[in-house]
């Protein structure tokens, strides 16, 4: 047997207020739990600050945005009479759409207020009712040329400044020389109201027009058919290439100093800032191989560059963490190394490429310095219809509603910043749905 | 692995096809140019569009000096057709033009665009003079004691400066370099200001750099703050900061007249008529250039160009007066909308 161990001296040489539940053992054990609360109460001060921010944010946003979600709209009697619309009685497409629409749309006011008459007055009032409300009139009688020669009742969209009053805009008690609207405008607005032709209604307008410099009148559509046509590409592009340089670098290319470069470089890439991409799209493809200015094909390629490294990384990540048993049993059993990574690797390692390409997607969704230097930060109205069609998007339709001047964009930049954070959310959530679905584990 | 190399074929030929497209003519109308011309020729634009069987011209914001070189990088399709600008072309840019072959240049000036000194209403509404602006704002002013020595800026307070002017902290929120605003601006108040003291305008004979120098040079002790080139934060941030003053457009100004008061200068206030009589003194021209080889190639220019020059755009009525541009007088609008229609280009008389 062994003296040493079983030797009291070890319990004797430790001081009494030193033993277990002594005096200065448990000071000692106080002070760590002590230590172990402060750790934590950082770590959960710092999620409440984060959350903190982040409430802040959305209810600032969503705040001031979710009033632009509704429009007011103006109903008018409008007379479609046949002698305005068509006076040689030809009713093709092209006479139609020729006719005086805002003079029809002029007429369907002043029959609302006949006192109105003098000029000054009459410009005042026309400021009440949207510039488009003539051209959604002319889409009217174009759909369904039968309505020539009758009356009807239509809705048409306000004016942003009647919009902006009904939502409480402008401070109906300040001095009138201090606020856009003037006093005849709010009184007019007040019959309106009273007689049930203003309301307000969901702003359609908001998702089916392309941009516009009249605030009642602009919309998203131009700009989410753009930021999708841009990400067709960059989806096309960056996912292949991405997994397969991943691939060949983690399967297959031989370790030495020029793949150790590679990976280096690679990892350097995914930090460049993003408008030396936009520079270098620039140069190469529009400058050198004549690609059309501000289209989303360029805005493609040049955003896939940007991604292409956040993919590579994150598919190699994914591969390195397929077991190494797998492939080896799969060698084992015979198979090609090419068998072995398409059959066993890559369907394990799929699910964390898709969340690593989802993000880095998500990333260029919400990029604009790249896509300035190529031309796509542009006044563009026409819906985009192709690739190479002139398009802008999503975030850089934030930045051009920010920067103008008109008080009624201020709520449809937040607007339009919620549509844009629910396709992030959007993109995150089937990242996150992809990888519950299709994860393994060992 | 067949899919992804599939769609890399399918966009590899995709990109060829637009290649192919691009060398084809285009069938819109490209401006690019100053950020001050933007929110008027978008409103043109887009009438166009609406208005006419061509498609909606494609206008990027890229700045007055930033446009003429994407404008005379050559003629063909891949180049712009219009270029907007906030000040008149310069002979170097005419030079750079005629090297690519953009020889035949029309010049439309549009209108008057007013820059205003504003500070949130509510606080007190001031008069004051270009050359106050530039004693506050100047890196290097006159001394006070000795009037022909240049010192530092030593003024913190405007009532320094003038005792008629509140006891408040100098604080000047102002564009950029990079911007158009900020060019007029130096030209027309800080020039011409500091030109009021004997002292400075006798060095722009004999020293016209240093002159320069003395004239542009911007303090840098954080009471003149470069507040980048987005106009509604500058009105924000007044709203925010009483004492402040801001440089900023007139268009914005009128959009927030609940907010913010824009500062008589010179006897004169900024308002829609006094700007367009030609009394307030920080106005500045609005131009725009189109590439005559173009017309007729890129559909629907002449009509473009003749849809910016017509009454109800930029007559005194205009839509573009309701969107805060100042409209010529009428003479010289006639004249100007005469040459535009037959495209009179720059150098023929």
């Amino acid at each position: 047997m062994n003296q040493a161990s079983t030797s009291p001296r070890g319990i004797q040489a430790i001081a009494p207020e030193r033993r277990l539940g002594g005096s200065m053992h448990t000071a000692l054990v106080r002070r760590r739990k002590a230590a172990e609360r402060r750790f934590r109460a950082y770590g959960a001060g710092a999620l409440i600050l984060s959350l903190g921010f982040l409430v802040l944010l959305f209810t600032n946003i969503i705040g001031t945005g979710a009033s632009a979600f509704r429009q007011a709209y103006v109903r008018l009697d409008v007379d479609f009479a046949a002698a305005e619309l068509s006076p040689d009685g030809r009713r093709d497409p092209e006479t139609l759409a020729a006719a005086n629409y805002p003079g029809l749309v002029k007429a369907a006011v002043r029959a609302m207020f006949p006192e109105v008459t003098s000029r000054g007055e009459q410009r005042d009032l026309q400021e009440l009712v949207s510039s488009g409300a003539a051209f959604q009139l002319r889409d009217q009688v174009l759909a369904d040329p039968s309505v020539i020669g009758t009356r009807a009742s239509v809705w048409v969209p306000a004016s942003a400044l009647l919009d902006g009053l009904l939502k409480g805009s402008y401070d109906r008690s300040a001095p009138e020389a201090e606020r856009r609207i003037n006093d005849r405008q709010i009184a007019w607005a007040d019959r309106l109201a009273a007689d049930h032709r203003l309301e307000l209604r969901f702003n359609r307008i908001l998702f089916t027009n392309g941009d516009s410099r009249e605030p009642e009148q602009a919309g998203i559509l131009g700009a989410v058919m753009g930021s999708l046509f841009t990400m067709l590409v960059t989806l096309a592009l960056s996912f292949p290439i991405g997994v397969a340089a991943a691939i060949y670098l983690e399967e297959f290319a031989p370790r030495n100093r020029w793949t150790d470069l590679i990976e280096v470089n690679i990892n350097n890439l995914a930090a460049v800032p993003s408008i030396v991409y936009g520079l270098l799209g620039l140069a190469v493809f529009i400058n050198f191989l004549g690609l059309p200015r501000s289209a989303p094909l360029v805005g493609g390629l040049v955003l896939t560059l940007m991604t292409l490294p956040v993919i590579i990384i994150a598919s190699r990540a994914a591969l390195t963490s397929v077991p190494p048993s797998i492939r080896e049993a799969a060698l084992g059993m015979g198979a090609s190394r090419m068998q072995t990574v398409l059959h066993h690797v890559l369907p394990l390692a799929l699910p964390g490429m898709l969340t690593g390409a989802i993000i880095g997607m998500a990333r260029a969704l919400g990029e604009t310095a790249p896509l300035l230097m190529i031309g796509m930060v542009a006044f563009i109205v026409d819906v985009p219809g192709s690739l190479t069609a002139p398009a802008t998007a999503l975030p850089v339709q934030i930045y051009l509603w920010a920067d103008s001047p008109e008080r009624a964009f201020v709520e449809r930049t937040s607007a339009a910043i919620i549509v844009l954070l629910a396709f992030m959310v959007l993109m995150n959530l089937l990242a996150v749905i992809l990888r519950r679905r299709f994860e393994r584990r060992w | 692995m067949n899919k992804p190399l599939l769609a890399l074929a399918v966009t590899a030929s995709l990109a060829a096809a637009a290649v192919v497209q691009a060398q084809s003519a285009r069938d819109y109308i490209s401006v690019v140019g100053s950020s001050t011309v933007y929110p008027f020729t978008t409103v043109v634009a887009e009438q166009f569009g609406k208005s006419t069987k061509f498609k909606t011209p494609k206008i990027e914001s890229t700045g007055t000096g930033g446009g003429f070189k994407l404008f005379c990088a050559g003629v063909g399709p891949e180049h712009p057709d219009v270029s907007n600008a906030s000040r008149a072309i310069k002979t170097s840019e005419i030079e750079s033009c005629a090297k690519n072959g953009v020889t035949d240049i029309v010049e439309v000036k549009i209108g008057y665009d007013g820059i205003v000194f504003a500070n949130a209403k509510g606080a007190p509404w001031v008069k004051l003079t270009r050359a106050q602006i530039y004693l506050a704002l100047a890196k290097t002013v006159p001394d006070p004691k000795d009037p022909t020595k240049l010192v530092a800026n030593p003024y913190q307070n405007w009532s320094q400066i003038d005792a008629g002017l509140p006891n408040a902290k100098i604080e000047v929120l102002g564009p950029p370099p990079t911007s158009g605003t900020r060019d007029a601006f130096v030209e027309l108040v800080m020039d011409h200001g500091c030109e009021t003291f004997p002292a400075i305008k006798a060095l722009k004979d004999g020293d016209p750099k240093q002159f320069k120098a003395v004239c542009q040079t911007m303090r840098e002790d954080g009471s003149f703050i470069e507040a980048g080139e987005n106009d509604n934060l500058i009105v924000q941030k007044l709203v925010a900061n009483k004492s402040a003053f801001g440089i900023f457009g007139y268009s914005f100004m009128e959009e927030n007249l609940d907010k913010v008061q824009g500062s008589i200068v010179e006897g004169h206030s900024p308002t829609f008529e006094e700007i367009a009589a030609g009394k307030y003194p920080i106005a500045r021209p609005l131009f725009f250039y189109v590439k005559k080889a173009h017309v007729g190639v890129i559909p629907g220019l002449k009509e473009f160009v003749n849809e910016f020059v017509s009454e109800k755009s930029f007559g005194t009525d205009g839509y573009l007066a309701d969107k805060g541009l100042i409209p010529l007088p009428d003479a010289e609008r006639k004249s100007v909308t005469a040459a535009a229609r037959e495209l009179k280009t720059i150098g023929s008389k």
